[in-house]
C-alpha cells in the first residue's frame, strides 16, 4: 500500500473485526448450505447477514448497515420464516442427490469460480488506495445518500418505488385463492351437509376422565363394559389405566327397586353386546 | 489488511451461495442462497464505495436491497402457489420445462 | 392441286360421323330411341359422299386433291396445317371404311337390338369411323397420328364395350397398351421427320426425304414399321388382336378385320417413297409379314373359339399384305387389292360368325356347334362364299389377290423370292386347313349343341349386309385385278406399274396354289370331317398342337421378355427409391432427429441443471477475462 495524501489507513481494530466476523460470516454461509432443516438454514443466514451488516457499518456505510439489519435480517428473513412455516417446515431435504454428478460438478465449478474471481480481484485491487468517504461515511452518511438519491438517481428511485408496488400487487395476485361468486356455502348448506352424511352429527362423547379415572387417556366405557375409542382425544393413545371398579350387582348397589317401586330388573341382566 | 480482503470474502460468499443454489432442492433454501449471493455483491459495492470515496456504490447497494425485497415478495408468492398446487416445495418436482 | 367442288367438301366425310358421335354421346338417353338410326345415317351419308368424291376424283386429270382446312399447330418452326389429301389411295380406303362401315352399322341395328347400351355402341362406332377417315384422309403424318390415336381410343372403348366382364376390360387394356408400343415408334418417326426435314406433311416429307442419310431413312422406316406392327397386330405385337375379340362381333368385323388393323398396311403403302429408299427396312417388312403369316395360320389351326380362329386368320392375312407391300412397287397394288378383298370377305365372315353366335346364345365354342347349315341357310350361304373367297377358291376374290402377291414375290427372281413365295403358298394351304376345319365344325357333322339352344336364322337387317358382303367377296377380286384394275387407279400414287417379267407363269402359280389349297381342305376333312368331333378339346395332343393352342407362346414370350424384366426393373427402382433416395433423405432426417433428441436430453427440466450450466458459463467468462487481462 503506497502512502498517499487522501489515503485512509485501515486500522487494527477493523482488522480484528474482520478476522472475527469474516469467519463467522463464512460459517453462517456454509451452515446455511449444509443444514438439512430449512429453519436452521434461515438462522444460519441471519448470522451471515448480521456479520455483513457490521461490515457495512465498519466500511463507512452506517445507513446501509442499519438497513441490512432492520430490513434484511428483520423483515425479509422473517418473511422467509413465515413461508417456511406455511409450506416447508417439515420437509427436510433428503441427502440423496437425484441429479447425477450435480454435487461434484457444483463443487468443482464453485471452487474454480471462487479461485478465479478471488485471485482476479486480489490481483486487480492489489495496492489499491483507500480514499475513504470522510464525513459522508460517518454522521453525514444519510444526508450524503439522500442528496444523491433525490438528485442523480431520482429516476431510478421512482422506478424502484413502482417496482415495489407491482411486486406487492403481484404477490397478492399469486397467492389469492380464487372463488367463484356463490361457491361459498352458507350455514344452511353446511348444516344440511353435516346431517346428510353418515358421520355422527352431534359432538363426540366426552372421555371418561372424571367418572372413574384421573387420566385423559382413560376411555369412557360403554354400557356393556367395553372402552369407546371415540371418547379419547385425538393425539392421545388410549391405554389401560387404573379405574374404579364398576358396580356390577344388586348387592353393591343396594336395592333401588324398593325405593323406585316395581321396576323389573330383568333388562339389566340382558346379554352383553346387545346394546350396539 | 486491504479492501481486497473484503472482496475475496465477498467472492467466497457469492460462490457458496451459488453452490447452494446448485445442491439444495428446497425452493426456500435455494432462495436464501440467492439472497446470500446478493449480499455478497452488496459487500463488494460498499467496499468499492469506500475505496473510491464516492457514495454511489452505497446507492447501488440500496437499490439492490430494494430489488431483492421485491424479488423475495414475488418469489415467495410463486413458491406458495406452486406448493399449493403440487404440495411440494422441491425445485426438482417442477421439471416440466423440458424436451 | 387444290380441291374444287365436291372434293372441297370432303371434310364432311369426317365431320358427319364425328357429329353423329357427338350428338349420341352428349345427347344422353334422349337419343336412345333413334340413336342407332342417326349413327347409321351419318355413315351411309359419308359413304354416298365418298362415292361422289371418288367419281369426281376419277374425272380429274391429276387425280389428287388437297383440302386446306386450318392451321392446326403453329409454333416456331413447327407449322402443321390441318388438311386433307384426297387421292386414289385414300379414296379406296375411304370407300372401304364407309362402305363396309355402313353395312356393319346396319347389321349392328339388329345385332345390338337387345343391348341397353346400343346408343353408346353406335356413338363409339361413329367415333371410330370419323377417326379412321381422318387417318386415311389426312395430308400429313400429324393428321395421320391424330386419327391413329383416335382409332386406338375407339378400339379400346369398343373392345371394353361390355366393360363389366373382366375378360373384356383386360383385353381392352392389353390392346391399348400393345398399341402404345407401336404408337411410340410412330411418334418418334414423326419427331425424326420434323427434326431432320422440318415438316411433317406428306408432300414435304416425300419431296425431301432423299436428302437424308441412309441410316436416318432406315430408322424412320423401322419406326414407322413398329407403329404399323402395333396397329395391325403383326409380329411381335400380334398378341392383342385375338384377345380383342372380346368386343361385340360387329366391332370385330369392322375394326379388327376390315379397317383399323389394315391401317398399318396403309401407313407403309403411303410411306412408299420412304421405303423405296431403304431396302433394309423393306426387308424387315418382308420378314415380319412372312413370319406373321405363318404364326397366324398355325395358331388359327388350333383354336376352338370361332372368333379367335377368324382373328388369327386376320393376323395371317395382314401378314400377306405386309409381305406384299414389303415387296416394293411390284407388290403395293397386290397388297392393297388383297386388303380390299379381305375387307369384304373377312367382314362377311365375322358377321356370319356373329349370326351363328346370335343363334347359339352367344356361344363361341365350335365344339358345341355342328350341323347348322340346315338351320341357318342364309348365314351358311354367305359364310360359305366368304370361306371360299378366303381360301382362294378359283375365280373368287382371294384367288386373284393372293395369287397376285405370290406372283409378285416370285418375281423377285432370287432365293428370297422363292422362300417368300413358298411361305405364301404354305400359308394358303394352312388357311385352307383351318378355315375348312372351322366350316366342318360349325356347319356340318353332328349337332353338338348345348341344352336349351334353339338355332334360328337372324333377322333380315342382319342377313342383308351379309349378303352384300358375300357378293363383294365373290366378285371384288376379279373386279380389282382384271375388270377394273387397281393398278391403273393407283398409278398416280405408285407410278406406272412395271411390266414384270414373270418368272413363273401366272397360270401355273394359280394351279399350284389351288392344289395346295385342295390339299389343305383334304387334310381338314381327314382330321376333322371324317370322325366325330369331341365336345371337349382333347388334352393329350402333340407339342405342335399345344404350341399352336398357345398361339406359339406369344403371350409367354411377351411376359418373360418384357413384363417380367419390367416388373423386376420396377421393383429394383422401388427398392432403390425406398432404400437409396428415401434412405438418404430419411437417414439424414433421422440422424438430425436423433442428434436433436440426444441433445434435448440435456434439457432435463431440472432448474438446478440449468443453473449449473450458468455457473459453468460464468466460470468460463471469468477465466477468459482473467486470461485476457493478465495475458
Amino acid at each position: 500500500m503506497t502512502p498517499d495524501a487522501a489515503e485512509v489507513v485501515i486500522g487494527t481494530g477493523e482488522a480484528v473485526a474482520f478476522w472475527i466476523l469474516g469467519p463467522v460470516a463464512l460459517a453462517g454461509a456454509l451452515g446455511m448450505v449444509f443444514s438439512r432443516n430449512a429453519v436452521h438454514s434461515a438462522l444460519w443466514l441471519v448470522t451471515t447477514m448480521l456479520s455483513l451488516g457490521v461490515f457495512y457499518v465498519i466500511q463507512s456505510a452506517p445507513f446501509l448497515g442499519a438497513a441490512q439489519i432492520i430490513v434484511y435480517t428483520g423483515a425479509i428473513m422473517i418473511l422467509f420464516l413465515f413461508v417456511l412455516m406455511l409450506v416447508g417446515r417439515d420437509s427436510s431435504d433428503s441427502v440423496v442427490e437425484t441429479l447425477r454428478g450435480q454435487r461434484v460438478a457444483a463443487a468443482v465449478l464453485g471452487v474454480g469460480f471462487a479461485a478465479l474471481v478471488g485471485a482476479g480481484v486480489a490481483r486487480a485491487t492489489e495496492g489499491l488506495a483507500v480514499i475513504g468517504l470522510g464525513d459522508a461515511g460517518g454522521d453525514g452518511n444519510v444526508t450524503a445518500i439522500a442528496e444523491l438519491l433525490y438528485t442523480r438517481y431520482v429516476l431510478a428511485f421512482e422506478a424502484t418505488g413502482a417496482l415495489l408496488i407491482v411486486a406487492a400487487v403481484g404477490a397478492l395476485v399469486y397467492t389469492q385463492i380464487e372463488r367463484h361468486p356463490g361457491s361459498r356455502r352458507g350455514q344452511k348448506q353446511l348444516s344440511r351437509a353435516r346431517f346428510l352424511t353418515d358421520d355422527r352429527p352431534q359432538t363426540l362423547p366426552g372421555p371418561g376422565v372424571y367418572a372413574r379415572a384421573n387420566s385423559v387417556a382413560a376411555p369412557a366405557l360403554l354400557p356393556d363394559g367395553r372402552p369407546s375409542a371415540e371418547t379419547v382425544a385425538t393425539g392421545v393413545e388410549a391405554q389401560q389405566v387404573e379405574q374404579m371398579p364398576r358396580p356390577t350387582g344388586r348387592e353393591q348397589l343396594g336395592s333401588p327397586d324398593a325405593a323406585l317401586g316395581t321396576m323389573d330388573p330383568a333388562p339389566l341382566d340382558g346379554p352383553a353386546g346387545d346394546r350396539r | 489488511m486491504t479492501p481486497a480482503y473484503y472482496l475475496v470474502l465477498a467472492a467466497i460468499l457469492f460462490t457458496i451461495g451459488a453452490v447452494g443454489v446448485l445442491v439444495r432442492r428446497n425452493a426456500i433454501v435455494v432462495f436464501m442462497c440467492v439472497e446470500l449471493m446478493l449480499n455478497a455483491v452488496n459487500l463488494t459495492l460498499i467496499t468499492f464505495a469506500r475505496t473510491t470515496g464516492t457514495v454511489d456504490g452505497q446507492i447501488m447497494a440500496l437499490f439492490v436491497m430494494v430489488v431483492a425485497a421485491a424479488e423475495v415478495v414475488v418469489g415467495l408468492a410463486i413458491i406458495m402457489s406452486i406448493y399449493r398446487t403440487r404440495r411440494s416445495a422441491s425445485v426438482d418436482d417442477a421439471n416440466l420445462l423440458k424436451y | 392441286m387444290p380441291a374444287e367442288g365436291l372434293l372441297a367438301a370432303s371434310w364432311l366425310l369426317i365431320a358427319l360421323p364425328l357429329a353423329g358421335a357427338a350428338v349420341l354421346l352428349l345427347g344422353g338417353r334422349r337419343t336412345d330411341r333413334w340413336g342407332h338410326l342417326l349413327g347409321t345415317a351419318t355413315v351411309v351419308a359419308a359413304f354416298v359422299l365418298a362415292v361422289a368424291c371418288t367419281v369426281q376424283l376419277a374425272g380429274l386429270e391429276e387425280r389428287s386433291a388437297d383440302v386446306e382446312l386450318f392451321t392446326f399447330i403453329s409454333s416456331g418452326q413447327l407449322d402443321v396445317t390441318a388438311g386433307l389429301l384426297y387421292d386414289p389411295l385414300s379414296a379406296i380406303f375411304a370407300l372401304l371404311i364407309t362402305g363396309v362401315g355402313s353395312l356393319i352399322h346396319v347389321y349392328s341395328i339388329g345385332y345390338m337390338a337387345h343391348d341397353p347400351a346400343r346408343r353408346r355402341f353406335f356413338a363409339y362406332l361413329n367415333l371410330f369411323v370419323a377417326a379412321m377417315l381422318l387417318l386415311v384422309l389426312g395430308n400429313s403424318f400429324v393428321a395421320l397420328y391424330v386419327g391413329w390415336e383416335g382409332v386406338g381410343l375407339a378400339s379400346y372403348l369398343l373392345i371394353a364395350f361390355w366393360y363389366t366382364r373382366p375378360a373384356a376390360a383386360t383385353a381392352a387394356k392389353k390392346a391399348f397398351i400393345m398399341n402404345r408400343v407401336g404408337d411410340v415408334g410412330l411418334a418418334i418417326a414423326i419427331f425424326v421427320m420434323f427434326a431432320q426435314l422440318g415438316t411433317t406433311s406428306y408432300a414435304g416429307v416425300f419431296g425431301s426425304v432423299g436428302t437424308l442419310a441412309g441410316g436416318t431413312i432406315t430408322a424412320i422406316g423401322l419406326l414407322l414399321l413398329l407403329g404399323a406392327c402395333g396397329k395391325s397386330g403383326q409380329f411381335p405385337l400380334q398378341a392383342w388382336l385375338p384377345d380383342a375379340m372380346e368386343g361385340p362381333t360387329p366391332v370385330s368385323a369392322l375394326i379388327h378385320a376390315a379397317t383399323m388393323v389394315t391401317a398399318g398396311v396403309y401407313l407403309i403403302a403411303r410411306s412408299a417413297p420412304i421405303y423405296d429408299l431403304t431396302p433394309t427396312a423393306r426387308a424387315v417388312v418382308l420378314a415380319i409379314g412372312a413370319l406373321t403369316l405363318l404364326i397366324g395360320a398355325i395358331a388359327g389351326c388350333a383354336y376352338d373359339d370361332i372368333k379367335k380362329v377368324l382373328a388369327y386368320s386376320t393376323v395371317s392375312q395382314i401378314g400377306y399384305m405386309f409381305l406384299a407391300v414389303g415387296l416394293g412397287p411390284a407388290g403395293y397394288v397386290a397388297g392393297l387389292a388383297h386388303l380390299l378383298a379381305h375387307g369384304f370377305f373377312k367382314a362377311g365372315l365375322f358377321l356370319g360368325a356373329g349370326s351363328v353366335m346370335h343363334a347359339m346364345n352367344d356361344g363361341v365354342d365350335m365344339r358345341r356347334f355342328g350341323a347348322l347349315w340346315r338351320k341357318l341357310p342364309v348365314t351358311f350361304g354367305t359364310f360359305g362364299l366368304g370361306y371360299l373367297a378366303l381360301i382362294g377358291f378359283p375365280f373368287l376374290s382371294g384367288y386373284f389377290t393372293k395369287d397376285a402377291i405370290i406372283e409378285a414375290a416370285l418375281d423377285r427372281d432370287d432365293v428370297w423370292g422363292w422362300v417368300l413365295g413358298g411361305v405364301a403358298v404354305l400359308g394358303a394351304g394352312l388357311t385352307a386347313f383351318y378355315m375348312t376345319r372351322l366350316m366342318l365344325m360349325t356347319f356340318f357333322g353332328r349337332a353338338r349343341w348345348e341344352d336349351g339352344v334353339h338355332p334360328h336364322e337372324s333377322p333380315s337387317v342382319m342377313t342383308a349386309p351379309m349378303v352384300v358382303l358375300a357378293v363383294g367377296s365373290v366378285f371384288s377380286g376379279a373386279l380389282l385385278v382384271s375388270v377394273f384394275p387397281l393398278s391403273g387407279w393407283l398409278e398416280p400414287v405408285f407410278g406406272e406399274p412395271a411390266e414384270a417379267a414373270h418368272v413363273v407363269a401366272p397360270a401355273l402359280i394359280g394351279l399350284v396354289v389351288t392344289v395346295v389349297m385342295l390339299l389343305g381342305v383334304l387334310a381338314a376333312w381327314l382330321f376333322v370331317g371324317r370322325r366325330e368331333v369331341p365336345v371337349t378339346a382333347p388334352a393329350r395332343v402333340s407339342p405342335v398342337t399345344r404350341a399352336a393352342r398357345n398361339a406359339l407362346y406369344a403371350d409367354a414370350v411377351n411376359e418373360s421378355l418384357f413384363m417380367r424384366p419390367g416388373q423386376w426393373l420396377t421393383r429394383a427402382l422401388v427398392w432403390l427409391d425406398n432404400r437409396g433416395v428415401d434412405g438418404a433423405v430419411n437417414g439424414l432426417a433421422a440422424g438430425l432427429g436423433g442428434t436433436s433428441s440426444r441433445l434435448a436430453r440435456t434439457q432435463t427440466g431440472f432448474v438446478r441443471s440449468y443453473a449449473l450450466g450458468m455457473l459453468g458459463g460464468a466460470v468460463l467468462v471469468a477465466g477468459a477475462l482473467l486470461a485476457v487481462t493478465s495475458g
